[in-house]
């Protein structure tokens, strides 16, 4: 990684873009809810207001409001960052192994996935010695299985090889 | 009022069971840890253990969940003065002066300032609680389905019309929260709405799953960005610092009863503990004869944010418990948790459940006395925790944020989901959207829509019935004030400059 780049030249996505695209995101997000609003209904039905009638006005809402947020964002001045690329890439470096523990974790068990992840973390971003951090990486998912099925008898997902191990 | 103090010690009588103390310590201890580490804060410890309660009696889950608020309210405190890390918002201000305390080799008296005006503002809104909690559940009693809608939309205005936040972008957090809540069965006519056909939508976004996210997932993502490496000063505190420290403290006891005073202000109406202690910190400064120095390590400067965030964070449950509506995301998650232990909040709780509600106001009392021994003879240990690299503690704490999402329903979509809401929650935080509104408005979406479309079902659909009556007149209007409450301010401001320049 090249953290050695002076904080006057780095790079980025503008905030102003940033700002905007989460306007556009809510935009979005209401007509979305407009729309499955109209579906279930949203007039006056034996029981009062229909089931649609709340979310459609809050659907409503939401694209004004929105739509008062981007030309604000788009106000914004150019120049400004949202975050350079380095601080992103940090950002991605735990949203990816996040995002693929979320995935496997009910196919391989949640202690193994959390070993892997925890191991993996401290290896990659720690850069720890492999033997630290495999130590570590059991030594913590083991802690959570006493706490949880043993003593709060809450039940976690397990996976073939927790099945194999007659957990 | 009489009866009122023989439930109180009624109450005290319960918490100070062996079992119940036990669990206060581990509460606190727990909240301490949680308020010092970076992703987790109060109102995700809760919503991470709440499911690990549900086996529990409420009054013991009550009493550890609340003491784990009480924790993490003092944990903030350290990481501001001895890291000039704010481990929670609210002890932002607190980094002003308490850090630059601990540089000039001050960190214990700045730490005992801290944590003794945190117990003085606490112990200031609990006696609030006590005393007007119930008159406020009494009254409220009389609440129709208009009232309660109006008292909701009270709450709500208050936060676009106060909070420091865009207020367009308030509504659009909101308002998204409400929708959310909304998602799956419809508890009115039972239809089905806004799934899409997705099954695992059926029942809906579950808060805490969204608080696991936001809050968590969120803040380490933050974290990861700033790249923070804890490098802290030493914490020292022994005995003899304390008791100086003690002896100098009651010279400032104007800038604590103001501060109590702002802190229960702001915490009632559901402003939160992080305004109230900016806007604490901003008065001490200005009315201070020491003023000019705020900034360099003025123990003023430590006294007024904490004696005020702390005095909010707990009068935000008097709403919670009187009138059903929390004060803050914390208090959200707190009453989620009574809702699913089957205990509906609000002024019918006094009357069904008065050994709960007064237990729980018990364990406030006992609780922050709890916390402030312990935070005061533990704090090298919570200071250690800190010095653990950030790459071991994030995965440890995506893995308990996982364990939390998960328990909560038993079902892995759940964890998948809590992993969208870090992303969407890091990208709102970044942009300046609000987080708390959105939470609140899950966590009572359902009951609001409920009291509104009773109302309107009762006036045959004549929004009329929101003005039907004085009580529900004076508090929409008090609404209305709260939600415009920015351009009155600012049309006061211009009148009051006018004169001057006329």
């Amino acid at each position: 990684m090249s953290t050695s780049s002076p904080s006057g030249t780095e790079t980025g996505p503008a905030h102003r873009s940033v700002e905007a695209g989460v306007a556009v995101a809510c935009i979005i997000f209401g007509i979305i809810t407009v729309l499955g609003s109209l579906q279930v209904g949203i007039g006056w039905g034996p029981s009062g207001p229909l089931s649609g009638f709340f979310p459609f006005y809050l659907g409503i809402i939401i694209v004004l409001a929105s739509l008062v947020n981007l030309k604000a964002a788009l106000s914004l001045d150019r120049s400004k960052l949202f975050a350079s690329w380095d601080q992103l890439g940090q950002v991605l470096a735990v949203i990816v192994p996040t995002t693929i523990y979320t995935i496997v974790l009910p196919y391989t068990g949640i202690y193994i996935a959390s070993i892997v992840l925890i191991a993996g973390f401290m290896m990659w971003l720690g850069k720890y010695a492999w033997y630290k951090a495999i130590l570590l990486g059991i030594a913590v998912p083991v802690a959570f299985y006493i706490a949880f099925e043993k003593w709060f008898l809450v039940p976690l997902p397990k996976g073939p090889i927790e099945y194999w191990l007659g957990l | 009022m009489l009866a009122d103090i023989a439930n109180l010690f009624h109450g005290f009588a319960v918490v100070l069971q062996p079992y119940n103390i036990l669990l206060m310590v581990i509460g606190i201890l727990l909240g301490v840890i949680v308020g010092v580490l970076p992703g987790l804060g109060g109102a995700n410890g809760i919503a991470i253990l709440l499911p690990l309660t549900f086996s529990m009696s409420p009054t013991g889950a009550i009493i550890m969940l609340s003491c784990i608020y009480w924790g993490a309210l003092f944990g903030g405190a350290i990481t501001s003065v001895l890291f000039n890390i704010p481990g929670e918002p609210w002890s932002v201000a607190t980094t002003f002066d308490g850090y630059p305390m601990a540089q000039q080799g001050r960190a214990g008296e700045a730490l005992t300032a801290a944590f003794t005006s945190s117990f003085v503002g606490a112990l200031f809104a609990v006696i609030v609680i006590t005393l007007v909690a119930p008159l406020v559940a009494d009254f409220a009693l009389e609440f129709g389905p208009a009232e309660k809608f109006a008292v909701y939309f009270l709450a709500f205005c208050s936060f676009i019309g106060m909070g420091k936040e865009p207020p367009f972008k308030t509504v659009a957090a909101m308002m998204m929260g409400f929708v959310l809540a909304a998602v799956g069965l419809d508890s009115v006519t039972g239809q089905l709405r806004l799934t899409f056909g997705f099954t695992e939508l059926l029942n809906g976004f579950d808060f805490l799953i969204a608080v696991i996210g936001l809050f968590g997932i969120g803040e380490i993502l933050l974290t990861m960005e700033e790249g923070l490496a804890f490098k802290g000063k030493a914490a020292g505190i022994n005995p003899k610092v304390v008791w100086q420290t003690w002896k100098e403290l009651p010279r400032y006891w104007m800038v604590s009863l103001r501060s109590c005073l702002i802190g229960c202000w702001m915490g009632i109406s559901p402003a939160g503990a992080t305004p109230a202690s900016f806007m604490s910190y901003g008065i001490a400064q200005r009315i201070s004869k020491r003023g000019h120095n705020f900034g360099n390590g003025e123990i003023e400067g430590v006294v007024a944010p904490e004696t005020a965030a702390h005095a909010a964070g707990t009068s935000a449950l008097l709403p919670m418990l009187a009138l059903g509506v929390p004060g803050s995301p914390t208090a959200a998650v707190l009453l989620g948790g009574l809702l699913i232990w089957g205990l509906q909040p609000g002024p019918l709780l006094f009357v069904e459940q008065p050994d709960f509600v007064w237990g729980l106001i018990a364990s406030m009392y006992l609780g922050n006395l709890v916390g402030l021994i312990l935070v005061l003879t533990c704090v090298p240990l919570f200071a250690a925790i800190l010095r653990i690299p950030f790459s071991i503690i994030a995965p440890i704490i995506l893995v308990i944020c996982a364990i939390g999402a998960y328990t909560v329903n038993n079902s892995s979509f759940d964890v998948i989901l809590m992993a969208v809401f870090g992303v969407v929650g890091y990208a709102m935080k970044k942009t300046g959207y609000p987080l708390a509104p959105l939470v609140l408005a899950i966590v009572l979406g359902d009951q609001a829509e409920e009291a509104f479309r009773q109302s309107l079902l009762s006036s045959g659909g004549n929004l009329g019935v929101f003005f039907s009556n004085g009580l529900v007149s004076t508090i929409m209007v008090l609404a209305l004030v709260a939600l415009f409450w920015g351009a009155i301010s600012e049309g006061i401001a211009k009148l009051r400059s006018q004169p001057k320049t006329a």
